[in-house]
């Protein structure tokens, strides 16, 4: 299960004691089990800091996230994230790094390696098992990544703008690929993007934000059947409207 | 393996033809100009004083044993004892406080005034104190290379601790690492370790350097540091220079072998890193 209930959440920034940046206010949200996400707003509209929260690594100053009634205070392993940044630990080898996880709750070494395989499998990078971060190319670093955060079989996967770096070739393939391992695992995805078109693409529900202070603005259902087509009349209809509103969003 | 050897040797034609030159030049300045085996021993003297050092022999006790070793052996083990027993002690207390320095800001506000205040002061200067906190034993030349070699190493992990990235920690936190101890074992550590060895590297130079020195108030009848004002006493110059010579080849080898070891077995997630 995955359902995440974000509730008044407001999050502000304080740099001294006269500026201070209000990043989220008053955001609630509501993703059902297995849903795929896609946050999309202008920047500093504050969809990574939600994220964030979401996640553990950063606290609301009001407000609460649920993840399946229960509440979240702090990182867990039931929430599975993958940065922008490469994020893979350098001295560790491909499998190495998709077996910490299962080693930090506990897990033989022996055992975790037996079950991670299969991560490594679905991310088609089986012949890099043992290679260090530093002979992946940017999209092998991600697939790792991904395939990291999977590997703690959580019931929720965090994604901030992780394709972000990737050239454009890159990005399309890595999106089927995302694709296709939300359906395998039928797991809840939240995903910030900047890109309208990669929301457009993956997204069942795309969350628009607004800018300073960041706040739900509008929530789209995105009803294009699966296998989408990047180009088909409705797709472009739904990206033109989402564009038109980012554009009033940022005042032209 | 004879043509082997003979490519490596075409391939290093220019530096080894560059320290025969050098040979020869010193050879030629140390009989012709200087014309004085004191002031300016001549590279065969000092090959006549290697060949001299090599015959003679000398005890070394161990544990109730007497052994007798060529002499040559015997202050290299002793120099050895007091450059280990140095270093040891500083990685032992010099990685642990660079450590929690770097994790935990008010720690390194507490302890970085003193380490300020105590780390410009030479090592040397630390002899007197040497002599009468610890003695005129091994374990006083080990102290002035633990005092070389500390601050080199704290620093370093210090330094290596304080730049481990964000999102290297914030991944490990969502992956369910989630307290200090687990952090710096797996992630700030391992992280760090790069900069760790360079501390020790620079570390092991420093201390090298204060070895000389270290050996020179007496802590023990043998050692090559000792041996060498040893024989500056007795003004055999060409057996001070064989012995500066030792002591540099010496260095040169235990820095390659640190090297050697770090860079092919302990860092080689960082090939292609360009240093």
């Amino acid at each position: 299960m995955g359902s995440v209930k974000v509730r008044n959440v407001s999050r502000n920034f304080t740099k001294d004691e006269d500026t201070s940046t209000l990043a989220l206010d008053n955001v609630s949200l509501e993703v059902e089990d297995k849903d795929f996400v896609c946050f999309v707003g202008p920047s500093g509209c504050g969809k990574t800091t939600l994220l964030r929260i979401i996640s553990g690594l950063d606290k609301p100053d009001s407000g609460e996230v649920y993840l399946d009634g229960t509440r979240i205070d702090s990182p867990g392993p039931d929430r599975g994230m993958v940065f922008q940044e490469y994020s893979l630990f350098p001295w560790k080898t491909v499998i190495d790094n998709i077996i910490f996880g299962p080693q930090m709750s506990g897990k033989k070494k022996k055992d975790a390696i037996v079950e991670s395989e299969k991560y490594l499998e679905l991310v088609g990078l089986q012949q890099f098992r043992d290679s260090y971060p530093y002979e992946l190319s940017g999209g092998m670093k991600q697939r790792v990544a991904i395939a990291r955060a999977l590997a703690n079989e959580p019931a929720v996967l965090l994604m901030d703008e992780p394709f972000g770096a990737l050239d454009a070739q890159t990005r399309n393939i890595l999106q089927q690929e995302l694709l296709d391992i939300w359906q395998k695992k039928s797991i809840t995805v939240l995903f910030v993007t900047h890109s309208v078109d990669e929301a457009v693409f993956l997204a069942d529900k795309i969350v628009l934000m607004s800018a300073r202070p960041g706040k739900v603005k509008e929530v789209i259902d995105v009803n294009l059947p699966r296998p989408r087509d990047r180009t088909s009349p409705e797709a472009n209809r739904l990206r033109d409207r989402i564009l038109k509103s980012l554009l009033k969003e940022q005042g032209h | 393996m004879t043509k082997n050897n003979i490519h490596v040797l075409k391939d290093k034609s220019v530096e080894i033809i560059s320290i025969c030159s050098a040979i020869v030049l010193w050879q030629i300045i140390a009989v012709y100009v200087v014309g004085n085996k004191f002031y300016l021993p001549s590279f065969t003297d000092v090959i006549g004083a290697l060949a001299e050092i090599m015959s003679r022999d000398s005890n070394l006790v161990i544990m109730g044993l007497n052994m007798q070793l060529p002499m040559l052996l015997v202050d290299f083990f002793y120099s050895m004892m007091h450059f280990s027993i140095g270093l040891i002690a500083a990685l032992v207390i010099g990685i642990p406080i660079g450590m929690i320095m770097g994790w935990f800001r008010t720690i390194d506000r507490i302890v970085d005034p003193i380490v300020e205040m105590v780390r410009p002061i030479p090592p040397l200067a630390w002899i007197p104190f040497a002599i009468i906190w610890i003695g005129l034993n091994p374990f006083a030349a080990g102290f002035l290379i633990f005092i070389g070699a500390v601050f080199p190493i704290m620093i370093n992990t210090f330094t290596g601790f304080k730049s481990v990235s964000r999102v290297y920690v914030e991944a490990a936190k969502v992956l369910g690492c989630n307290n200090n101890h687990e952090l710096i074992r797996y992630v700030a550590f391992p992280s760090a370790l790069p900069s760790i060895a360079a501390g020790i590297r620079i570390a092991m130079g420093v201390g090298w350097m204060c070895l000389v020195a270290a050996e020179m108030f007496g802590v023990s009848r043998n050692g090559l540091g000792y041996q060498m004002w040893h024989f500056y006493d007795l003004h055999r110059m060409e057996f001070v220079l064989l012995y500066m010579l030792i002591l540099g080849f010496l260095g040169l080898f235990i820095d390659r072998l640190l090297r050697y070891y770090i860079d092919g077995k302990l860092l080689k997630w960082r090939k292609g890193v360009v240093i």
